[in-house]
């Protein structure tokens, strides 16, 4: 029976079993590839995204538990219209291999939107479950701050 | 190899001469080294293999891989410089595998001789020996070489490709081409006409290039300074597109199992994962077993039901037996005696004997995208998507698999989500092409889990440091280094090209027996575990990844020994051997304000001389409640010449992250023959959290350009190592730490 799923403000049908992670779903049948696999066991934050503004890991959101209206990076803003927080991501050079930032980034703008000036602790907490075999965490922490207008 | 002298004697000849305010370059430079593998489609017109024009603007050749070290935005920068390209017109592509796309720079790492202060001459035997890469089709990027490599050539490519637009502009017009100038990607008239290069690229393109000279440094518009990255906007918005990512016209993926023991697969049942929901497929891979679906997740959920039988494995089943052989390869001949000066037998009249014993774990790669590749075989032939460090050796390698010849085979190198020199094996691609075969006209996406990638990975291999060194007067006086692990370079150049080159393995004692201390008595000596079948390769920074450990803890030790304060100590022996070396101690020291620190916390120093680059770096821990944290770290390299400065800081950050990962708590052990870390969460890496605050600085005093995407590692573990020893006194000598110590 096929499901039905609102990505980014569209609905779209998936006829995949009920079990199926959303992030399988995103990549393979919608083929919004931005969100990324890493782990498959909420271990790395590459596939981060949001469901009702809430920061997920897809790899762990059955197809038919998602809850509410999915986020992902094509949604947040394009390489013609960056949001805010990917401009602060572009001004600071953050991504080096770039497979972690989809991740990275959705995980920051629920950070924001939660807590718009975090602390370094906040951050961290925030943070941390999100890896980055390339080690740009301080270029992460920079960007983070600069969104939130706390440069420097 | 007949025309291996005629290679040496025209490097010989035909050596750039520098000229004032720049370097010449002949004709026989400027020719394309092998035939242009770029088939222009109708209305392109390539210049050189590096340069294509069409009606929209132009398109640069990077054909190095994409991992995240940036080298398509340098590379791109070089020519662009020459090239007279605004930043914001500038195109990059990966391009096709191609003989000349050869890597010069790898094989010159071989000139024999410590790397360190190199001379000239020595310098143009590497250069010689370098050129051996275009009859190996060595399209490879690995050994921090691609700045080395394309320094010059690139510059070059892009002069070249200039001076014909120019002269073909002078044609049209009727001028002197001296009247000319270019900017912005056009050719400007004496009187201020704009030709755009796309307009003049036809007639441009029948014209041979004429010498060109380089341009001087202080003229540089687009090398020397942080340019934006060409890939920045894509990974910012997730648009880049990596291997996992390519989704061909009736894409179906797969998952695959391999064998945990890495033998042979003796029988397998799929009976219950052929009813499964979206199977399509079950493929007997021979050592392995697939299943193609309708999706990657129900593809993974099916080849996991999959009941499988595995042969033994063709190693020792345990860490600790695996180990036993590796100690024990000290009791074979050495392989190796690279360094052998003075007397390292005896013992200096009045000095102090230390010794130490050091053990380093296996390691995975644990690149960010799990390896995948995506295959299609059709009556047209095979293609190839995948992300890899090695381009023509996958052609070949997919070629061989499919039996077919290689002009019939399409790859496509992608960006990479990490490479680290897990993406320069053939295995992914080879594979893919295989599950491929298996659904002949459609193309097939083979993902490995990850916790297929971490148990099928070439690990970085384990090693034991055996060292013996003595002191006096408060400085070293004997330093005799020995290490025995398995060969790393030999079954992968094997892999790569059907055979490894006969000689000492020199990467098995890199960053042991080359590094830039003056010491009057030195020996260095490398032992083979040459049975010891455990799939290993290259990880970034290879035999200096565990010899750095080795040789710089052994360094702190003597210094202690010597009474001496342990920056000091090693710089009175890096001056007496090398500037740069001891340029970049000094930076470190001036950073972190070395001897002097914040009450209760500890710092470590370490020195490593890996691919051309010196590099040091201190690190500081504090004690947060019984548990310790990496406050600070300070990291320095003298690189010749900086081309990217936010390039080079990103390269030294994360060169330095991926040594710490691994010190902390990186580590793959055996059982039953099979690697018992499968995910993240029993092979993590360091976290946002923990992460310290770093100050980088990239030094330019050395003489030759030299490589970053991999000298931030070595000197990251024992600079940890010695940093704890600074603060609680006890001494690590084991990787990784976490064995012992309690991280935050
Ligand atoms: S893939 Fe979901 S957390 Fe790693
Ligand atoms: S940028 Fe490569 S893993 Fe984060």
């Amino acid at each position: 029976m096929p499901t039905t799923l609102t990505v980014n403000g569209t609905a779209h049908r998936v006829d995949l079993p009920e079990d199926v992670p959303l992030l399988w779903v995103l990549r393979d049948a919608l083929t919004l590839t931005g969100t990324k696999y890493g782990c498959g066991v909420a271990a790395c934050g590459a596939c981060t995204v949001h469901i009702d503004g809430e920061a997920v890991r897809a790899c762990q959101v059955a197809l038919g538990d998602v809850w509410g209206e999915v986020t992902t990076i094509e949604g947040l803003g394009t390489p013609e219209s960056l949001s805010r927080l990917q401009q602060a991501w572009v001004d600071h050079q953050v991504a080096q291999c770039g497979y972690c930032q989809s991740g990275q980034i959705l995980q920051a703008a629920a950070l924001l939107a939660e807590t718009p000036r975090p602390s370094d602790a906040e951050i961290d907490a925030a943070m941390s479950g999100n890896l980055c075999r390339c080690g740009t965490y301080p270029r992460i922490r920079a960007a983070i701050r600069s969104a939130a207008g706390m440069e420097g | 190899m007949a025309s291996l002298g005629k290679i040496a004697r025209r490097t010989f000849l035909f050596g750039s001469a520098a000229i004032a305010g720049g370097v010449a370059l002949g004709v026989w430079y400027l020719k394309a080294p092998a035939p242009n593998p770029l088939k222009p489609a109708e209305g392109e017109t390539s210049l050189s293999p590096f340069v294509l024009i069409d009606g929209s603007g132009v398109t640069l050749i990077a054909p190095r891989a994409e991992m995240g070290q940036g080298v398509h935005t340098t590379w791109a920068a070089l020519i662009a410089e020459e090239l007279d390209l605004a930043w914001e017109q500038v195109r990059v592509i990966h391009g096709p595998p191609a003989t000349a796309y050869y890597n010069a720079a790898l094989m010159a790492e071989n000139a024999p001789g410590p790397a360190y202060g190199k001379s000239a001459f020595q310098h143009a035997v590497g250069k010689a020996m370098g050129t051996l890469g275009k009859p190996l089709k060595m399209q490879v990027t690995g050994g921090s070489t691609a700045m080395k490599d394309g320094f010059e050539r690139m510059r070059a490519a892009g002069a070249a490709a200039r001076e014909m637009l120019k002269t073909a502009a002078a044609q049209r017009l009727g001028v002197d081409v001296a009247r000319l100038r270019t900017e912005n990607g056009a050719v400007i008239a004496p009187d201020g006409t704009v030709l755009p290069y796309a307009d003049l690229a036809a007639e441009a393109a029948g014209i041979a290039p004429r010498e060109v000279v380089l341009r001087d440094p202080s003229d540089w518009k687009l090398l020397g300074r942080a340019l934006p990255r060409l890939d920045m906007v894509a990974k910012t918005t997730g648009t880049a597109q990596y291997a996992i990512d390519m989704r061909p016209e009736g894409l179906r993926f797969a998952a695959l199992r391999m064998s945990p023991r890495r033998g042979a697969m003796l029988s397998f049942d799929a009976t219950q994962a052929q009813a499964m929901p979206g199977v399509e497929k079950i493929v007997d891979l021979g050592d392995g077993v697939a299943v193609i679906a309708s999706n990657t997740w129900l593809a993974m959920q099916a080849v996991n039901a999959i009941d499988a039988d595995w042969g033994p494995a063709p190693y020792p089943e345990t860490s600790e037996a695996i180990m036993a052989e590796i100690a024990a390869a000290f009791d074979n001949t050495p392989d190796s005696t690279l360094r052998d000066e003075g007397d390292a037998d005896t013992l200096p009249a009045g000095a102090t004997e230390v010794t130490a014993e050091y053990r380093v774990p296996f390691l995975a790669h644990a690149t960010m995208e799990p390896l995948n590749a995506t295959a299609k075989i059709s009556a047209e032939g095979l293609e190839i998507w995948s992300g890899n460090q090695l381009p023509t050796f996958v052609r070949r390698a997919c070629a061989e698999e499919a039996g077919l010849d290689e002009t019939r085979v399409t790859v496509h190198t992608t960006l990479m989500g990490g490479g680290f020199g897990r993406r320069g094996e053939l295995d992914f691609s080879v594979l893919a092409t295989r599950v491929a075969m298996a659904l002949p006209g459609t193309p097939v996406m083979t993902t490995w889990s990850r916790e297929e990638d971490m148990t099928q990975d070439f690990y970085r291999p384990a090693a034991i440091g055996r060292m013996r060194g003595a002191v006096r007067d408060g400085t070293a006086v004997l330093l005799d280094a020995a290490v025995a692990g398995p060969s790393t370079a030999r079954p992968a150049l094997k892999r790569w090209m059907g055979f490894a080159p006969p000689g000492p393995d020199q990467v098995h004692v890199e960053g042991l027996w080359n590094q830039p201390y003056a010491i009057p008595n030195i020996r260095a000596r490398g032992y083979i575990a040459a049975d010891l079948q455990v799939p290993v390769g290259f990880w970034r920074s290879v035999g200096n990844s565990y010899n750095g450990f080795i040789h710089e803890s052994f360094m702190d030790e003597m210094a202690h020994a010597a009474g001496a304060d342990p920056l000091a100590f090693r710089l009175a022996l890096a001056r007496k051997a090398w500037g740069p070396a001891a340029a970049c101690l000094e930076a470190v020291r001036e950073m972190s304000g070395w001897p002097d620190k914040p009450q209760g916390t500890g710092r470590g120093v370490a020195l490593c001389f890996s691919f051309g680059t010196p590099a040091a770096c201190v690190v500081e821990v504090a004690d947060e409640d019984g548990a310790i944290r990496l406050t600070r770290a300070w990291i320095a390299a003298d690189v010749g010449v900086a081309l990217d400065p936010g390039i080079l800081d990103q390269q030294l950050v994360g060169g330095l992250v991926y040594g710490l990962s691994a010190a902390m708590m990186g580590e793959i052990t055996f059982a039953d023959g099979r690697a018992e870390q499968q995910n993240f969460p029993d092979y993590d890496a360091l976290r946002m959290g923990q992460m310290p605050v770093v100050e980088t600085r990239i030094l330019q005093t050395q003489r030759w350009i030299s490589g970053i995407g991999e000298p931030g590692t070595p000197p990251a573990a024992p600079a940890l190592a010695n940093a704890l020893f600074d603060l609680t006194g006890e001494r690590h000598r084991t990787l990784p730490l976490n064995r012992s110590v309690s991280f935050v």
